[in-house]
């Protein structure tokens, strides 16, 4: 299946790096797509929104008319998957006048809530269905309310860091930035059965560490 | 079974080299007020880099030019919401700690600023915060990184408004890439040890006046405790990186002479993951549109109908003749 990535910014390769293993190691069926335009949108399964500067993806999203795209075809069932930057843009709503938000997953979210890059950190999570994850948080936003629909699939002190609304996924840390596959693994499965699947325990692999 | 962190290599090094590839794909713009700052963050910029003067402008004043005045950056780092990042002289390691401590969210450790050591370079893997550091060739990009540069950028030729520099230092980065990639071990450890020699030199000289005799150096502390076996095996380390994934370990962004939106589409085509815009377009007539056209041009850097559209209209600064300038004019000499 074609799974897009929003090509323009951030770290667009790391999460192509991370499908193409699981393709080679998985025999995942797998064709990543750089999306920068709405034919390119228009033909992918899935989309992934990276980490990157969530201003800078804004703008671009709008000047290349992909803004508006992208919500209908998630409101329409493709699953997608924003982590951290990509999250902030999905979420419904943030206070910062410098970002517009999607509003594709019922979360209130607020930028660069941890600090600056000195606050960066890295901290081991017990993500449902998953399972022990050790995620790297970069200046990270923060979610500060979720909605009733939404399922918290991970906290960290007190607050969600991970969230899933039915096609929709939301991380404020970078999977993509560790050689463990299994939350991009879990978003196939997603894409798999067009988003709508209930999150049930089941057996994960792990790709092999860095 | 999850990631035992006490086994990654350094958590540190997966964060500092885990911000610079957010900035990948972007354009970080040299501010020196917080208006310009705005002016960078609404036109796309993915960070900003807080100085005194532009590089234009400190070419042109000549003297030594200094870390920002920390209360300068404090205001950009309250403007924006993206992140900041400022310079240090080379191997000034109290500015570094300085503007650790004040937040910044990278260190450029910049030849466009005076330099405070002649002999080395600061040792980065001292600092959480993340570096980048300048470089004409894959062998001084090899030794930043050894250093724990989390990022590098070519030199180019700052404050000139002239690309031949950048694109200069990126074809000697890339080609030196190649002949690592299609090297063996043998060949991998005659590299490391030619790589590691001049951090041998600096105390040779001392040897030389002292003893008469250069060979007396000892060989057991050459860089911050590190002798030079320890040095030439971790530069044997970043090489076997560079072999394995085909690049750089860290982020390569272009600096140095970038003024246009085409510069800035020729370095992407070059294979820059980003670049830097110093003095390009706050020297323009329209920086606003200066700065935008730059972004779009690097987002899109082969769709040409973009890149014209994005041009029409502009004016790039004025620019200087490199071939014919003095060596000791060029910024480019300083560090090695």
């Amino acid at each position: 299946m074609r799974i897009g990535i929003i090509g323009y910014q951030g770290d667009v390769s790391e999460h192509a790096e991370i499908l193409a293993s699981m393709k080679r190691q998985y025999k995942r069926d797998i064709e990543v797509v750089l999306v920068k335009s709405r034919e390119s949108l228009m033909s992918v399964a899935g989309l992934i929104i990276p980490g990157g500067e969530s201003t800078t993806i804004f703008r671009l999203l709008k000047e290349y008319s992909l803004f508006d795209a992208v919500a209908e075809r998630v409101r329409s069932g493709m699953p997608v998957m924003g982590t951290c930057a990509g999250l902030i843009l999905i979420s419904r709503d943030n206070p910062s006048d410098r970002v517009r938000s999607l509003n594709l997953i019922d979360a209130k979210i607020r930028r660069n809530a941890y600090g600056r890059q000195g606050e960066s950190f890295i901290e081991s999570l017990d993500i449902d269905g998953i399972g022990r994850f050790d995620a790297v948080f970069i200046r990270a936003p923060i979610i500060e309310s979720v909605g009733s629909n939404v399922t918290v699939m991970a906290k960290y002190n007190g607050l969600p860091v991970m969230i899933r609304d039915n096609n929709v996924l939301g991380l404020t840390f970078h999977p993509e930035l560790t050689k463990d596959a299994r939350i991009h693994d879990y978003f196939m499965d997603m894409i798999g059965r067009r988003g709508y699947v209930s999150i049930a325990k089941r057996e994960w692999y792990v790709a092999d560490l860095i | 079974m999850p990631i035992d962190l006490s086994s990654l290599k350094s958590g540190d090094d997966l964060l500092k080299r885990g911000f610079a590839k957010m900035t990948k794909g972007g354009v970080i713009m040299d501010v020196t007020t917080v208006e310009q700052a705005r002016v960078a963050e609404s036109s796309g910029a993915v960070a900003v880099m807080a100085l005194e003067k532009v590089p234009a402008d400190i070419r042109m004043a000549g003297g030594v030019a200094r870390m920002a005045d920390p209360m300068k950056i404090k205001e950009i780092m309250e403007a924006v919401t993206i992140p900041v990042m400022a310079k240090v002289r080379i191997g000034h390691v109290s500015e570094a700690y300085t503007l650790s401590a004040l937040g910044v969210d990278m260190i450029d450790e910049s030849e466009v600023l005076t330099p405070a050591d002649p002999h080395y370079h600061i040792n980065k893997k001292e600092f959480k915060i993340p570096f980048v550091c300048g470089a004409r060739t894959v062998s001084e990009a090899v030794r930043r990184i050894f250093e724990g540069a989390s990022m590098i950028r070519t030199k180019g030729e700052a404050g000139t408004g002239n690309v031949i520099e950048a694109v200069r230092h990126m074809w000697a980065v890339n080609t030196g890439v190649e002949m690592i990639k299609s090297a063996d071990l043998d060949d991998l450890a005659h590299m490391a040890s030619r790589m590691s020699l001049p951090y041998l030199r600096e105390k040779e000289l001392v040897a030389e006046e002292v003893y008469g005799d250069k060979g007396k150096v000892d060989l057991k502390s050459l860089f911050y405790g590190v002798g030079m076996e320890g040095i030439e095996a971790s530069i044997l380390e970043v090489l076997k990186e560079i072999k394995e994934a085909g690049r750089l370990p860290v982020v390569n962004f272009a600096a140095g002479g970038i003024a246009t939106p085409a510069d800035g589409a020729l370095m992407m085509k070059m294979g820059a993951d980003g670049v830097f815009v110093g003095s390009g377009i706050f020297k323009s007539r329209d920086p606003n549109e200066m700065a935008k056209a730059i972004v779009d041009a690097v987002e899109n850097f082969e769709d040409y109908e973009i890149i014209g559209q994005v041009s029409s209209g502009l004016s790039g600064m004025p620019g200087i003749d490199v071939e014919h300038m003095g060596e000791d004019l060029k910024l480019q000499n300083r560090g090695w």
